[in-house]
């Protein structure tokens, strides 16, 4: 199994010399005039106004957290499918109670309105 | 083991022996000789990736009734090498106020996180880079990395448009991970396994047939992955200009745009493997003669991509808000009944023949559709009566 | 040295010296950048012991989910992500010597301890791994009570979590 995670690995350096290849090449030929209104920050064609940072919604975060929990949830479903057709009904059973009390929690913050983006 | 029965062995032992009889040690030549096809792997993928701009473009130009690029070369097909040439002549401006280390990484891990994917699909039962035995984890994995290439490339950009588009990509390509990992387990459930060779091999009966609802949420969460139309927020020109790759130029753009489209293929050629029976395609004998089966493979990659270009210039694009709702509260609900029921019908329907199987599960799959259809219908009519209700009064009134 | 002993080295180091970056930058989401590095590094040693699942959870999890979080969460605080002060406070020699103490007992203990010096059993060939997990995660005499009650602790985590940080205005 080690030879496996050792071809990933070859193919992981192979896949980022290729892009920094193309960089390479794009950074040998390509001219390289920098001056101060080029390099400026794009904002549809005029002068940026305001500070450059956004109020960030906390609702991103909310997404993020929940995307988080039904992550973990899945990963604890996978040996469960791999499992299923050597396991008695039961076990589909108990499955089928992890997946339910997720869902459960999924109906409670909807209905508490944590899942609306306003 | 011939040329025919098993190509890329009988060319690695062939190799192996001639870096042997060159006098190199054992060892280093089969490290050598997988590098070699490594390479030989990740450079086809790249060459396709450039063939794919130029299926995009025809393509596109096709749905809006025009021609596409037919004057550089016989219908156009050296353009995509003319826009190569293009993009690396192009000068590499960086903003000021850009952070160097991150801003430089993030295209390189776009497109790396894409071609790492190649190792581990089949394109026939004796070629393959790996036959990872967790490979639809694998899948998410490449995603994850995808992810945190989009949100480095944001926030480097020093720019706040760049920043909302990376913060709403991510947020929607985090959301829409979850139907995506829930349809990877209901093939998962059917084939026993989690390796992509093992999940072909089970599919005497396409998977397809046995759960099209689950190809169909497979199908909508791989296009919110990708980033495309309808849920392209990321380059909705008309409302935040580019997204988080408004301040990449010259190459740097390229990568990110031609790791789209090889994205783009890649899911494609995933929902074939995974639902529509991989090397076993149209063409005859895929299992036995090899280049016949990746031939299979690379058909049904081809026309899922063109599946998903269709979808991209038909339907028109999601609000942020609509998205996410979409994904939270119809999405996730849906792929979680259906793996439950699923399993269910697995477990119940086991050694029954395999035309009892497959109906049952297949209107199972339909029953579930319908039924969250059902529930749809109920809550948008719920909807329109709460606000023809709310609009009555307002109308009495006026009346008096 | 065999090839693996190299390899293991080199993530170990990899792993530390990135962990040491993400308590010496000054700027959190490099921090964060950082931790990514040090969660990768610990995905490659899993991948060396053959356990191919955790490796992959790893990735999905650490640096798919929660080092997103981390760097929505910097994002959040929407003063300025440069630390200003200085790196080392005034007993910093009392921590060095506290952590060189920690590290010696642990290194003290595990030497003491047998399953240290044993190697790793050999998996038999055919051995599907994935199944055995799945299996033993759902029989009544292995761990369906831990599995279980680990999603009543999702859930007990996402409830918590949407109060602490839903505001409802």
């Amino acid at each position: 199994m080690q030879n496996e995670w050792l071809y990933i690995g070859l193919f992981l350096v192979v896949g980022l010399i290729i892009p920094t290849a193309a960089i390479t090449i794009s950074r040998i030929v390509a001219p390289r005039k920098p001056n101060p209104i080029k390099q400026s920050t794009y904002e549809c064609g005029m002068e940026t106004v305001g500070d450059n940072w956004v109020q960030f919604k906390a609702q991103y975060y909310i997404f993020a957290l929940v995307f988080l929990i039904f992550d973990v949830e899945t990963v604890f479903l996978f040996p469960w499918a791999v499992a299923l057709d050597k396991l008695a009904l039961f076990a589909v059973l108990e499955g089928i109670l992890f997946i339910l009390i997720l869902v459960a929690g999924l109906a409670y913050i909807w209905r508490k309105g944590a899942l609306e983006w306003v | 083991m011939t040329l025919w029965n098993n190509p890329t062995n009988f060319i690695a032992d062939w190799l192996r022996g001639v870096f042997s009889g060159w006098g190199m040690a054992e060892g280093l030549a089969v490290i050598l000789v997988t590098l070699i096809g490594i390479v030989v792997m990740a450079s086809l993928v790249m060459l396709l990736d450039i063939f794919l701009v130029w299926v995009e473009r025809k393509v596109v130009a096709r749905f809006q009734d025009r021609l596409g690029p037919n004057r550089v070369g016989p219908f156009g097909l050296i353009q995509p090498f003319a826009d190569i040439i293009k993009l690396i002549i192009k000068e590499d401006i960086t903003p000021d106020g850009a952070d160097k280390v991150v801003y430089n990484l993030a295209p390189l891990l776009s497109l790396m996180s894409v071609i790492i994917l190649w190792a581990i699909i089949p394109l026939a039962p004796v070629i393959f880079g790996v036959d990872l035995n967790v490979g639809a984890l694998y899948l998410i994995a490449a995603g994850a990395i995808g992810t945190l290439s989009i949100i480095m490339a944001g926030w480097s950009s020093n720019n706040k448009y760049a920043l909302i588009g990376a913060f709403r990509q991510v947020a929607a390509m985090v959301s829409y991970e979850i139907p995506m990992v829930v349809a990877l387990l209901i093939p998962t459930i059917l084939a026993g396994t989690m390796g992509m060779k093992g999940i072909v091999d089970a599919q005497s009966i396409w998977f397809v047939i046995l759960s099209p609802l689950g190809a169909l949420i497979f199908l909508i969460s791989a296009i919110a992955e990708l980033g495309r139309t309808p849920f392209d927020l990321n380059e909705a020109e008309s409302e935040i200009v580019a997204g988080f790759h408004i301040e990449y130029t010259g190459m740097k753009f390229g990568l990110f745009y031609a790791g789209e489209l090889l994205h783009a293929f890649t899911f494609g050629t995933f929902l074939g493997i995974l639902f529509f029976g991989g090397w076993n395609g149209p063409l005859p004998w895929g299992g036995q003669y090899p280049l016949i089966g990746a031939l299979n493979v690379v058909i049904k990659g081809l026309f899922f991509y063109w599946v998903i270009m269709w979808i991209k210039y038909t339907l028109m694009r999601i609000r942020i808000d609509h998205m996410l709702a979409f994904n939270w509260k119809f999405l996730t609900p849906v792929a979680f009944v259906l793996l439950m029921v699923t399993a269910l019908m697995d477990k119940l329907l086991a050694g029954t023949a395999p035309w009892i199987y497959g109906m049952g599960m297949f209107l199972a799959n339909i029953l579930v559709g319908w039924l969250a259809l059902e529930a749809a219908r109920a809550y948008a009519r719920r909807q329109r009566l709460a606000k023809e209700a709310l609009a009555q009064p307002a109308t009495q009134a006026a009346h008096h | 040295m065999t090839a693996l002993q190299v390899l293991f080295i080199l993530s170990a180091a990899v792993i530390l010296g990135s962990a040491l970056m993400v308590v010496t930058v000054r700027n959190l989401i490099h921090a964060a950048l950082w931790l990514i590095v040090t969660l990768f590094g610990v995905a490659v040693l899993y991948a060396m012991l053959n356990a191919s699942f955790l490796a992959l959870v790893q990735v999905v999890v650490y640096i798919g989910a929660i080092a997103i979080l981390f760097i929505f969460a910097v994002m959040l605080t929407r003063k300025e992500m440069r630390d200003r002060g200085p790196q080392l406070n005034k007993t910093w020699w009392l921590a060095g010597i506290i952590g060189l103490l920690t590290f010696g007992g642990l290194a003290w203990l595990l030497n003491n301890w047998s399953g240290f010096w044993k190697t790793a059993g050999v998996i038999p060939a055919g051995a599907d791994t994935m199944r055995d997990l799945g299996v033993a995660l759902v029989s009544p005499n292995a761990y369906v009570l831990p599995f279980e009650v680990a999603s009543v602790l999702l859930l007990a985590a996402l409830i918590g979590a949407v109060y602490l940080a839903f505001n409802r205005k």
